[in-house]
């Protein structure tokens, strides 16, 4: 959920809104937010699944430190979204184990 | 390769801090921050400090971290973020990966006269069944998705630890609107501040002193935790666990110091559990044992802000002295000044053992410099 109105930051009001791709499906986001924020305003909190038990992973640290939040990004695997912007119609994926390859730059 | 006179790496409240005071004398400084702004913690502590007025307690620590920011703007120095500090190798050459897009680096090399180790720390995790589910998080974790990001990733709130930590983030959440089910206490008492916890407690919110987690429970995230009595042996007491509805379960373990750059360096450490863990010992210049990298604030025990700060101006100082740009005289009454203002913070709460533990790492550093083993 978003904190529209923060006690102390105060109301948050007049987003610009972008749109971002997430699992095939459009999804809207803050411009600038970080990936993982956006995904947690949708109540989406899976980021990924692990490669030998497919057991699910989400945000641990929330700072760049934990790998838990790695997601495939414009096809890039292994992306840590809580500290990667959102972009306009970047893709978004679930991740599945280590993920592949197959960006296009 | 680029050259450059004072290096900080990390911009918190320790490293903008010793930054000023080298570019307050003249130095010229570069602070090297992974984030893509600086402040550190303070980015996300919407709360006003605690400590004294003269270390800015009743300002939050959002805008503390801007005035430093607008003083290391009006000094010229150069705040290089989205950098990440790969390494520090041999004479004082330090790597930068430095994030330009999702597929763009640039990695660059600088070679610093003085070096200033100020990375602060990281989160300390507990292990229990089901703490990788999705919704176990730090409680460092959710205080930034909250104050900083604007989003809580669920409705329910479990707080593990009733450290000054926990119970500041719990206040925060239950104030932007989150439902806190309760705080668990492994200890027989309150671990933080009173004043804090009773402003939860207040609000109807239970603490679970002698208690433990047992089991986050749930299929794709959290829908439950099980806690439970513990004994003095960690195990918990049969038929005392409580089943709780969350969707969150927050860790405040504590925090150790993030000391993997000085320990790249070949600095001599020091083990207290005072100070969250291993820590890099120094002098009274902040100067670790390796000559010419100095180290400040969490990095080098866990500390607070206003120490943090102390640390970092009393480095600067120690630098520009060291570079030239202060006369001995004058940078010792400056250093002098700092030190009794660190030891003012340090009489406060749980103070004690902090003094003895920094104690410790001065002495450590004399044995080691006399060639002590
Ligand atoms: C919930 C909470 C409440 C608090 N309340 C108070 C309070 O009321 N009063 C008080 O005095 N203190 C308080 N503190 C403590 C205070 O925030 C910290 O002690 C202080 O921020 C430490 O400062 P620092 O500069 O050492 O580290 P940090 O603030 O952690 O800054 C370190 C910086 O280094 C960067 N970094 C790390 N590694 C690298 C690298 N390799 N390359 C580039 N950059 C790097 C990090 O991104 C970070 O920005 C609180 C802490 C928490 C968690
Ligand atoms: S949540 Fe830990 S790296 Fe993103």
């Amino acid at each position: 959920m978003r904190v529209m109105n923060h006690p102390v930051l105060g109301e948050q009001k007049d987003i610009e809104w972008v749109t971002i791709i997430f699992n095939g499906k459009p999804m809207k986001a803050e411009k600038g937010e970080m990936i993982l924020a956006a995904l947690h305003a949708e109540n989406q909190i899976v980021n990924r699944y692990t490669a030998k038990r497919h057991e699910p992973r989400g945000i641990y640290c929330g700072i760049g430190q934990c790998t838990d939040c790695m997601m495939v990004v414009n096809g890039i695997p292994n992306v840590r979204t809580c500290i990667t912007p959102v972009e306009d119609g970047m893709t978004v994926e679930i991740q599945e184990g280590l993920g592949k390859w197959r960006g296009d730059k | 390769m680029r050259q450059c006179e004072v290096l900080v790496i990390g911009g918190g409240p320790a490293g903008l801090s010793a930054a000023i005071e080298a570019a307050k004398a003249g130095a010229q400084v570069v602070v090297v921050e992974t984030n893509r702004e600086v402040g550190g913690q303070l980015v996300k502590q919407t709360h006003k400090f605690f400590g004294s007025s003269r270390h800015r307690a009743g300002t939050r620590g959002i805008d503390i971290a801007k005035i430093l920011r607008k003083q290391c703007e009006d000094l010229h120095v150069e705040l290089k973020v989205n950098s990440l500090v790969m390494g520090i190798y041999a004479d004082n050459v330090v790597a930068i990966d430095e994030k330009k897009s999702l597929t763009e680096h640039n990695i660059e090399r600088i070679q610093a006269k003085k070096i200033v180790i100020s990375t602060g720390a990281s989160e300390n995790s507990i292990r229990f069944p089901g703490w990788t589910l999705p919704g176990v998080m730090g409680a460092g974790a959710i205080q930034t998705m909250c104050n900083y990001h604007r989003v809580i990733p669920g409705r329910k709130l479990l707080m593990i630890g009733s450290g000054s930590v926990g119970l500041i983030v719990c206040y925060q959440l239950m104030q932007a609107g989150a439902e806190i089910v309760g705080i668990v206490e492994a200890l027989p008492h309150i671990n933080g501040y009173a004043v804090h916890a009773s402003k939860l407690t207040r609000e109807g919110i239970p603490i679970y002193t002698g208690y433990t987690i047992k089991e986050a429970r749930g299929k794709e995230r959290v829908e439950q935790a099980v806690i439970a009595k513990v004994n003095p042996d960690w195990s918990t007491v049969p038929g005392s666990e409580i089943v709780l509805d969350t969707d969150i379960v927050a860790v405040g373990a504590g925090l150790k110091p993030l000391i993997g750059m000085a320990h790249m360096s070949g600095c001599e450490f020091v083990y207290d559990k005072a100070l969250g863990g291993w820590a890099p010992c120094h002098n009274k210049n902040m100067e670790s044992t390796h000559k010419g990298i100095y180290v400040a604030g969490d990095t080098t025990g866990l500390e607070e802000a206003s120490t943090a700060i102390e640390e970092g101006t009393i480095s600067g100082i120690a630098i520009a002295e060291s570079l030239g740009y202060i006369p001995k005289d004058k940078a010792k009454t400056l250093k002098d000044e700092g030190w009794e203002r660190l030891a003012g913070l340090r009489s406060g709460f749980k103070g004690e053992d902090r003094v003895k533990a920094k104690m410790k790492q001065l002495n450590r550093y004399d044995e080691v410099m006399k060639g002590g083993k």
